[in-house]
């Protein structure tokens, strides 16, 4: 099983433990997970994203299950180019920051990007929140991104594929029901924020969206790992082993050889 | 699911849940006892040995949250009396006031002493250092009961719907009152626990529950490094899939053994009164 929602790289806003790829694998190896999208958290703040994803190639080239989600906005000049460079040097999935960017739900610019994603074979990797809203720093103004940016994101395209990571119950219903059941399979949900019992929505959205919408990611470095797979654990026993999709499976055909 | 280590989850030693809610059809949702039988379930599938719970007057649903009316209060900790009475060898739990109706609130914790409260819980009713309070928390240093205090770490500004406090707040109050052993709520609970740390370090008489939403890596080695093992305190509130997390980290950022025994039970042995958990005690 693949961790889609990892980073390397030290946040702006707090100082986070260890945040290097020797630390996330040892991690991954805790807990026998096969390996991870990985991005460069700074580079979220940054504008040029080249040197935030030159520094995360290099990081990640001694370690094979440490797979590289570089970033990608599609208002910078030559991002067509830098896609097409970030694919052949072995990108699995493409970040985007679109709320980081102030580009708005329905842009044509990102509506280019998760098509120019769709035709590389590459899955649109885009994350609701870095840090819950009540911690954030008054200089971290951003926001969250909305329901509109994903459902105009996943009617760009019938080979589009979104996966969107740390959105709530209510961001994600609110995003799966406003699309058609075609849309629907665009999109494939996180599930680190969402909540177990009591409330238990995590067995509500299995129950009524499906486990193949959800894929498994731990928002390290910056959130405990256990955390989804607590959320797994503390399943009531008839949705125990719900069969969640592997995000390895969203990019098959550029996955690393794993070693055995 | 393949890939994904489904552990054994640890059932041999105690573990207290300090930080509990439970429901009761006065809260304004059809589904209260799905979310008690739940949280009952999820308890015993983590390990959890007691429960120490409260009901928040109505939820909202006839009187705020965070304001109870003296009626929703009693309403409130009357369900929870009977919750603990039905599901005694597992649940313990505190009685809530709101110190703006303090006569009530003060028969209201004598009343629910008496019907086997064990602490009380304070909400954002009055911010923690307002004078108001301090006859509820002389009425808990003669019983000896703790006292459970929503917080929010480090507050910059007001939030609708609740007077909150955060640890500067609640260490003005500990400091008045050193008899009284205060629980600080969910340092995991929203804020910035990094600021909550240093601003109760050097009031002992307050303690930390673990409890809240946020897994923050770096939230629990600081909090031991700061605070020490035996001034934390494993705990859920609403969102027990965040609880077991951080159970599983206590594990693995380097706490000796009997640290991590302190978090899952004994501090709170200590805290509570004698005998108020015997099936730990017994372990």
């Amino acid at each position: 099983m693949i961790d889609c929602a990892a980073w390397i790289g030290p946040y702006p806003f707090r100082e986070v433990p260890h945040p290097d790829p020797a630390t996330l694998v040892r991690v991954l190896e805790r807990e026998r997970l096969t390996g991870a999208w990985v991005g460069h958290l700074p580079s979220a703040w940054h504008r040029d994203p080249r040197p935030g994803n030159a520094a995360l190639f290099a990081a990640l080239a001694p370690y094979p299950t440490l797979l590289p989600a570089p970033m990608i906005r599609p208002d910078w000049p030559g991002w067509e180019q830098m896609l097409a460079d970030v694919v052949a040097k072995g990108a699995v999935a493409i970040r985007a920051y679109p709320q980081h960017w102030g580009i708005q739900p329905g842009d044509s610019r990102m509506n280019a990007l998760a098509r120019a994603c769709a035709t590389s074979a590459r899955p649109l990797l885009l994350t609701v929140r870095f840090e819950d809203l009540r911690q954030r720093s008054p200089l971290d103004v951003a926001g969250d991104l909305s329901a509109a940016h994903v459902r105009a994101l996943a009617r760009t395209g019938e080979d589009v594929c979104i996966v969107v990571t740390g959105a709530g119950r209510e961001l994600i219903e609110e995003t799966h029901w406003g699309l058609t059941p075609v849309e629907r399979g665009r999109v494939y949900w996180d599930f680190a924020w969402v909540w177990g019992p009591p409330e238990e929505h995590f067995a509500h959205l299995l129950r009524t969206m499906g486990a193949e919408r959800f894929v498994y990611g731990t928002h390290w470095p910056l959130r405990l790992t256990q955390n989804s797979r607590a959320n797994l654990d503390l399943l009531p026993a008839d949705q125990r082993d719900p069969g969640i999709t592997d995000a390895g499976s969203l990019s098959p055909r550029f996955v690393r050889e794993m070693p055995t | 699911m393949p890939g994904v280590a489904m552990r054994e989850l640890p059932q041999t030693a105690p573990l207290i849940d300090v930080h509990a809610h439970f429901y009761h059809e006065g809260a304004g949702r059809s589904d209260w006892a799905r979310l008690n039988d739940a949280r009952v379930r999820a308890g015993d599938t983590i390990g959890v040995t007691y429960h120490v719970a409260s009901v928040l007057g109505s939820y909202g649903h006839t009187s705020p949250t965070y304001f109870p009316s003296p009626a929703d209060v009693t309403r409130g900790n009357d369900a929870m009396a009977a919750l603990a009475a039905s599901q005694a060898d597992r649940v313990r739990w505190y009685a809530t006031v709101n110190p703006n109706d303090t006569r009530h609130a003060l028969a209201e914790i004598e009343r629910c002493v008496a019907l086997s409260a064990v602490g009380v819980k304070l909400l954002a009713s009055r911010r923690a250092d307002d004078p108001l309070v301090d006859p509820i928390c002389e009425l808990a240093a003669r019983q000896r009961l703790p006292v459970l205090h929503h917080i929010w770490q480090h507050r910059t500004r007001d939030w609708p719907n609740q007077e909150i406090s955060d640890g500067l707040d609640l260490a003005c109050l500990a400091a008045r009152h050193p008899k009284v052993t205060f629980i600080l709520a969910h340092l995991g609970g929203g804020g910035d626990w990094a600021h909550t740390l240093p601003a109760i370090r050097e009031t002992p008489n307050v303690v930390a529950d673990l409890s809240g939403s946020g897994v923050d890596r770096g939230m629990l080695d600081q909090a031991v490094e700061i605070l020490g093992a035996r001034r934390l305190l494993w705990a859920c509130d609403l969102t027990m899939e965040t609880g077991l997390a951080k159970l599983r980290a206590l594990d693995v950022i380097g706490l000796a053994e009997g640290d991590v025994m302190d978090v899952r039970w004994r501090n709170a042995a200590r805290i509570f009164a004698t005998g108020t958990f015997p099936r730990c005690e017994l372990a």
